[in-house]
């Protein structure tokens, strides 16, 4: 048996075969790969005996079940219109820079992926963005410049 | 739920059972509201909004397809409100539809092009926004062609393909703005589960989904004078074609069809009835050859019940869902394809002609045969055995290309040799049909005797009920089939993959004893295909229906058998029913694909 087989039959056990289970399977499927595959999409549909484009249409409507493969750490700007009041371009300008890679774009040291996002409750305190489950707020070119250079760091000193 | 509502609906009393809809008491008393993506053979879905109506005294309109009457409702369906509206509506669909009508296949026939120009929808509506979506169109298909920048995400393809068919090859994906109707990872309809069957492009309101069509082909094969251009048609295009061409559901068309084909130039013009008739010959010895190895020779490799596969959405669709059970189809080719590889040996023998220089199309009410005709098995002639399948709307535009009046047209008769049927080849285009026809046949060859039904009609196989299953006790056989003495021969018919779908599983768990199990993909059989005019509902498959038993009745020939042209065809070529020609030309093999 392949390994994402393994993985989607013991999340399968976990949170059961009903519709009602597709959701938790695909975060639990999230938790594990980051994203969800088309081979394990594959293999939810056999283990729920519902249809693949099911599986892929519940998947896509969530923006935080990557259906790419993404980096180990996701960051997604807010793109609604009070942080896009409040600067989220430049936001969007200084990760480009500092990452080089454009909006959707993954890394290739694969370490990080820069997505857009709707709005995440923090439009009082705008330009706001997640890094993985972790909001950033009331942003500015230098703090994200900080932010981004901490988690470079991090990664260093892991490896 | 008896209970009578009373509510005034544009001033109009009218009483009906509790728990209508507002548009179901509208179209009681002849007040149309118009819909998009409300369906009667679906269930609600509420989503496109032009269906809204006022109720007096309240402030929100209301969806009249999803919302049930209530006792002393006001209702108003043309109201200013209403119309400003509706027409707001349709212009925001519009604004997202490629709407290049001139251009579209389904112009003249497209349900938001007519509700646009019953609501004056001008260019002052909003501002196009199809240049910056990014759509595809998927042309890969041999069936079918979906065009992302029509659509109107209405979703009744969606849930045609779910509800009626459990295939769910669409979905929608994505959200907002983004949202689309589309495959598994928006693969082409090619790749994925989709069966070929049609039933959506029966259903979608736009050009977002149609067949694939070859007229252009055909007509390119009519003008060139050293081909040869041999035409057949399907049992259930003869009694729906009209209404593509303005008659009323339910009229019997097939002498002004074959009068039509020949104005339009096919150099023959024949009857797939004639290889339905076929088909059970090849089919039914089949069943009785496997009854025998399973009940004599107890031979394992044999399977039973044995499953009809004259369908070729139901063989798509067991391939890829119960590629275990392919052993259990007949592996008798369907009508159109032993038309096909009869045309191009047999027929083009006795007219000498050359098979090379032989165009073959066929009519079809079905989309899912252009597929089939693709097949790469399908050259046992040497050629592609059926070049050009044509769906029945296909055939009733070349009619009116040619600027022929059909309703005026006098009767013809098919040419012969292969224009020859019986009633029981008629019967095809219903669901059980093929399970009756095939009765009457081999009831006859094991016992001697007519099956023991009033008129010949086995009423038990027929109607719409989603499964029917018949018993057939044998008595008395003839001394070839005493092993039969006493079998109670049990059938089943099932119409529309999800009904199918529920038989196999009961088959898989062991639960059903069947023998032969006669399915179609189409609900109605293919007098509901998805190549039959649009629309299609419950009470026009019902009128088709009729006029499809109403043909058989007034054959002489009512038994496959006894069709002469079936007896000389054996006695001058075939020889003997599952023989070596019939082996070669006439049975074929499947093959097991991926269910995701
Ligand atoms: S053709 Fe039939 S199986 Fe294919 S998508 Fe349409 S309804 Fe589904
Ligand atoms: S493809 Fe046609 S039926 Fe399907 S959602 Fe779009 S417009 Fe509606
Ligand atoms: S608008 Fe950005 S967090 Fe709400
Ligand atoms: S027809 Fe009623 S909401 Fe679409």
């Amino acid at each position: 048996m392949s390994e994402v087989k393994q993985m989607v039959k013991e999340l399968a056990n976990q949170y059961g075969r009903s519709n009602e289970s597709l959701l938790p399977i695909l975060q639990g499927i999230v938790t594990k790969e980051l994203h969800i595959s088309e081979e394990a999409m594959i293999e939810v549909a056999r283990e729920l005996d519902m249809s693949a484009a099911q599986v892929y249409g519940t998947a896509t409507f969530y923006s935080f079940l990557d259906t790419r493969p993404t980096g180990k750490y996701v960051i997604r700007v807010c793109k609604t219109i009070t942080c896009m009041m409040h600067g989220k371009n430049q936001i969007i300008r200084e990760l480009e820079n500092l990452l080089k890679i454009r909006l959707g774009e993954t890394t290739h040291d694969g370490v990080f992926t820069l997505l857009e996002t709707n709005c995440l409750g923090q439009c009082h305190k705008g330009p706001a963005m997640l890094i993985n489950e972790l909001p950033f707020t009331e942003l500015t070119p230098e703090k994200v410049r900080k932010i981004i250079i901490e988690y470079r760091n991090r990664e260093i000193s892991a490896n | 739920m008896s209970e009578k509502i009373n509510l005034r609906i544009d001033n109009i009393a009218v009483s009906v059972t509790e728990g209508t809809t507002i548009l179901d008491a509208a179209k009681k008393i002849n007040i149309r509201i118009p819909t998009l993506c409300y369906h009667e053979d679906l269930c609600v879905a509420g989503n496109c909004r032009v269906c809204m109506v006022e109720q007096v005294g309240s402030d929100r309109l209301l969806p009249s397809c999803a919302m049930p009457v209530a006792e002393g409702m006001e209702i108003l369906t043309n109201s200013l409100k209403v119309r400003n509206a509706r027409k707001k509506i349709i212009e925001l669909l519009v604004s997202e539809h490629r709407a290049e009508c001139t251009t579209c296949y389904k112009n003249g026939k497209c349900e938001l092009q007519e509700l646009s120009s019953e609501y004056i929808v001008g260019e002052d509506g909003f501002i196009d926004l199809i240049p910056f979506k990014d759509y595809t169109i998927d042309l890969f298909s041999p069936s079918i062609i979906k065009d992302d920048s029509k659509c109107i995400r209405c979703q009744r393809c969606i849930r045609t393909c779910a509800e009626l068919q459990s295939v769910s090859a669409l979905t929608v994906s994505h959200k907002g703005d983004q949202m689309k109707v589309t495959s598994f990872f928006e693969k082409p309809m090619y790749e994925v589960v989709c069966t070929n069957c049609g039933q959506c492009v029966n259903r979608c309101p736009t050009g977002a989904l149609t067949e694939r069509t070859y007229i252009d082909h055909v007509w390119a094969a009519i003008n060139d004078d050293r081909k040869h251009v041999v035409v057949q048609t399907a049992p259930a295009v003869r009694i729906a074609l009209g209404e593509a061409l303005g008659m009323p559901p339910g009229e019997i068309v097939t002498g002004k069809m074959v009068a039509a084909l020949r104005r339009l130039g096919f150099d023959s013009v024949l009857d797939t009835n004639f290889t339905a008739d076929l088909t059970i010959i090849e089919e039914g010895n089949e069943l009785l050859q496997r009854l025998k190895k399973v009940l004599v020779d107890k031979d394992e490799s044999v399977k039973l019940p044995m499953t009809t596969s004259c369908s070729p959405g139901w063989v798509k669709f067991i391939e890829h869902v119960f590629p275990e059970f392919l052993e259990h189809v007949s592996t008798a080719k369907s009508p159109q394809q032993m038309f096909g590889a009869l045309a191009k040996t047999f027929y083009a023998e006795r007219i000498d002609a050359d098979p090379a220089e032989m165009v073959s199309v066929s009519v079809m009410p079905c989309t899912a045969k252009k597929f089939e005709a693709d097949r790469p098995e399908m050259r046992s002639s040497g050629y592609k055995d059926v070049d050009y399948v044509l769906t029945t709307r296909e055939l009733a535009l070349m009619i009116k290309q040619a600027g022929i009046d059909f309703t005026s047209l006098p009767d013809d008769d098919y040419d012969s040799i292969m224009g020859v049927s019986s009633g029981a080849a008629v019967i095809f285009g219903a669901t059980g049909g093929v399970m009756e026809a095939a009765l009457r046949t081999a009831y006859e060859v094991v016992t001697g005797r007519e099956v023991p039904f009033e008129n010949l009609n086995i009423e038990p196989v027929r109607g719409m009920d989603n499964v029917r299953e018949a018993t057939i006790k044998i008595e008395n056989p003839l001394p070839d089939w005493a092993f039969l003495d006493g079998v109670e021969l049990k059938t089943c018919v099932a119409h529309g993959l999800s009904n199918a779908k529920k038989v196999m599983e009961a088959v898989r768990a062991g639960a059903a004893d069947y023998h032969f199990i006669e399915i179609m993909a189409c609900p109605g059989g293919c007098l509901g295909g998805g190549g039959q005019p649009i629309p299609t509902s419950p009470e026009i498959r019902e009128k088709r229906s009729e006029a499809i038993y109403l043909e058989d009745e007034l054959k002489v020939i009512r038994k496959s058998h006894e069709n002469p042209e079936i007896v000389m065809i054996y006695e001058k070529f075939l020889k003997e029913p599952l023989g070596h020609k019939s082996h070669e030309l006439l049975h074929t093999h499947y093959k097991g694909r991926s269910r995701y």
